[in-house]
C-alpha cells in the first residue's frame, strides 16, 4: 500500500515539473484525494457544526440583560410582527460604521412592527471595550433607541450561528414562533452609506410587511469575528 | 524495490528541467501577471497597492507551482494581528512560499493606520489592500462557506486550494502547507 502511494506521489512530481499534458489532471486528482489531511477535513466539519440557523428555521427565544438592567426576551413583545435581531458590538469598526444606520432602521421599523434587538455576542473578558458598562456608555453616546443586550455566557449567538459583527437575523412572528426570513448584512456598502445600492434589510422588511418573501434572503459581508 | 529506485532516479533527473528554475527566485515579489491596482497609496517610503476584486483575482489564481498563502486581515482585527507573526515567520522560514497579506482596512485609513502598522511591525510579507465594498458579491467567490469574518486564509498551489475561516498558530500553518508540498 505504502509503495503504491509513494509511486503515485513521485509520478506526478515529474509531470508537473515539466508542464505535462492532459492526463496530468487525472493523476493529480488521485494524489489530491490521497493527500487530503485530517486537519483539513476537521476544519470543514467544525464549520458545519457551527452553522446555526438557515432561512426558514425557527429562532429560539432568550432572556438577556439589557443596558437598562432589565432582562429582555422576544416573548416580551406582544404587538410586533417580527424582529430585526442584530449581533453587533462596540469595538468593531464595521459595527461602528453601521451604528447610525441601525438607529435609523429602528426608527423606521419599530412603529411598523419590526423593532431592532441588538445583541453584543463578545466575551467582555476578552474584549474590554465590549463590557456591559461600555455598552451602556456607547448606547448613550449614539442614542440607541433599541435594546442592546449582552449575550452573557455566549449561549445565544452560537445557536443563531452568528459569526461576526455586525450580523443581522430578520425574524417574522407566526403561530409557531419566530421564523428566520433573512440572514446577513444591512446593505451593500459598509464604508459609504451614500454609495449603497441595495438595502438588504430594508428590502426584506418591506417585503415581509407587504406579505411577500424577501427578495434576497441571505448575504455575506466582512465583519469582526466574535471574541470568545 | 528496484523499480521504485529507478523511478526516483528518473524523477530526480527530470526535476531540474524547465520550469523548476523559477523556484530559485527566492523572495522575489514579482508576480507572473500584470498588476493593475486602482490606486497606490505611499507614505514613509511604503507603497500600498489598492485593488478592486476583479484585479485582485489573479493573486488567488496563479499557476506557477508555488504555494501561495493569502491572509485576509485588518489592523483593527485583534485575532488577525495576533496571528500575523506566524505568517511572517512562514515567509521567513519558507522563502519558496509566497505570503500575501490582504488588508481589509478602510481605504481612507491607509496612511493613518495601515502604513504606520506595517512600519512599526516591520512587516516583510507583501501587503496589499482589497477595496471592494459590496462584499456579498466577492466573498462567495473566495469560498462559498466564508461568513465574512476575519481572519481568513487561502492556501493554494495551482488548482488545489483550501480555505480557512480560523486563526492559525505557526504549527497549524506548517501542517496546513504540508498538504500542498507535493
Amino acid at each position: 500500500m505504502k509503495k503504491i502511494h509513494l509511486l503515485f506521489l513521485v509520478f506526478p512530481l515529474f509531470i508537473i515539473s515539466c508542464g505535462g499534458g492532459e492526463t496530468v489532471e487525472d493523476v493529480t486528482e488521485v494524489i489530491d484525494s490521497l493527500e487530503q489531511t485530517d486537519e483539513v477535513d476537521m476544519t470543514s466539519n467544525e464549520i458545519n457544526a457551527e452553522r446555526g440557523y438557515a432561512v426558514g428555521d425557527y429562532a429560539i427565544d432568550f432572556s438577556l440583560m439589557n443596558i437598562d438592567d432589565q432582562m429582555v426576551s422576544l416573548s416580551d413583545y406582544d404587538e410586533v410582527k417580527g424582529f430585526i435581531v442584530i449581533f453587533t458590538c462596540n469595538h468593531c469598526p464595521y459595527a461602528v460604521a453601521y451604528e447610525d444606520r441601525i438607529v435609523a432602521l429602528d426608527a423606521l421599523y419599530k412603529t411598523q412592527g419590526y423593532p431592532v434587538i441588538a445583541i453584543n455576542p463578545n466575551n467582555p473578558d476578552v474584549m474590554e471595550e465590549d463590557s456591559f458598562e461600555n455598552m451602556k456608555i456607547r448606547a448613550a453616546e449614539k442614542g440607541f433607541t433599541f435594546p442592546y443586550l449582552l449575550d452573557d455566557g455566549q449561549k445565544v449567538f452560537p445557536q443563531y450561528g452568528a459569526k461576526k459583527t455586525p450580523h443581522v437575523y430578520i425574524l417574522k412572528k407566526d403561530i409557531t414562533g419566530n421564523k428566520v426570513e433573512y440572514i446577513g448584512a444591512i446593505d451593500d456598502n459598509y464604508g459609504d452609506e451614500a454609495a449603497v445600492t441595495v438595502k438588504y434589510v430594508e428590502d426584506a422588511v418591506n417585503a415581509l410587511l407587504s406579505g411577500e418573501e424577501p427578495p434576497i434572503t441571505s448575504t455575506v459581508a466582512i465583519g469582526c469575528s466574535i471574541k470568545m | 524495490m528496484k523499480p521504485f529506485s529507478v523511478i526516483v532516479a528518473f524523477v530526480m533527473g527530470i526535476a531540474s528541467c524547465g520550469s523548476n528554475e523559477e523556484a530559485s527566485n527566492i523572495g522575489d515579489k514579482e508576480s507572473s501577471f500584470e498588476r493593475n491596482p486602482k490606486e497606490v497609496v505611499s507614505d514613509a517610503g511604503i507603497d500600498v497597492e489598492v485593488f478592486d476584486f476583479e484585479n485582485f483575482k489573479p493573486f488567488i489564481h496563479q499557476n506557477d507551482d508555488k504555494i501561495h498563502v493569502i491572509n485576509f486581515w485588518a489592523t483593527w482585527c485583534i485575532p488577525c494581528v495576533a496571528e500575523l507573526p506566524y505568517f511572517e515567520q512562514l515567509g521567513a522560514e519558507y522563502p519558496e512560499i509566497e505570503v500575501v497579506l490582504v488588508s481589509l482596512d478602510f481605504p481612507k485609513k491607509i496612511k493613518e493606520n495601515l502604513i504606520p502598522f506595517i512600519q512599526k511591525n516591520n512587516l516583510q510579507s507583501e501587503v496589499i489592500l482589497l477595496d471592494e465594498p459590496d462584499a456579498n458579491k466577492w466573498i462567495p467567490q473566495i469560498d462559498s462557506t466564508w461568513s465574512g469574518a476575519i481572519p481568513a486564509t487561502i492556501i493554494y498551489k495551482n488548482d488545489k486550494s483550501q480555505f480557512y475561516e480560523q486563526s492559525f498558530n505557526f504549527v497549524e500553518l506548517e501542517v496546513a502547507i504540508a498538504a500542498f508540498k507535493n
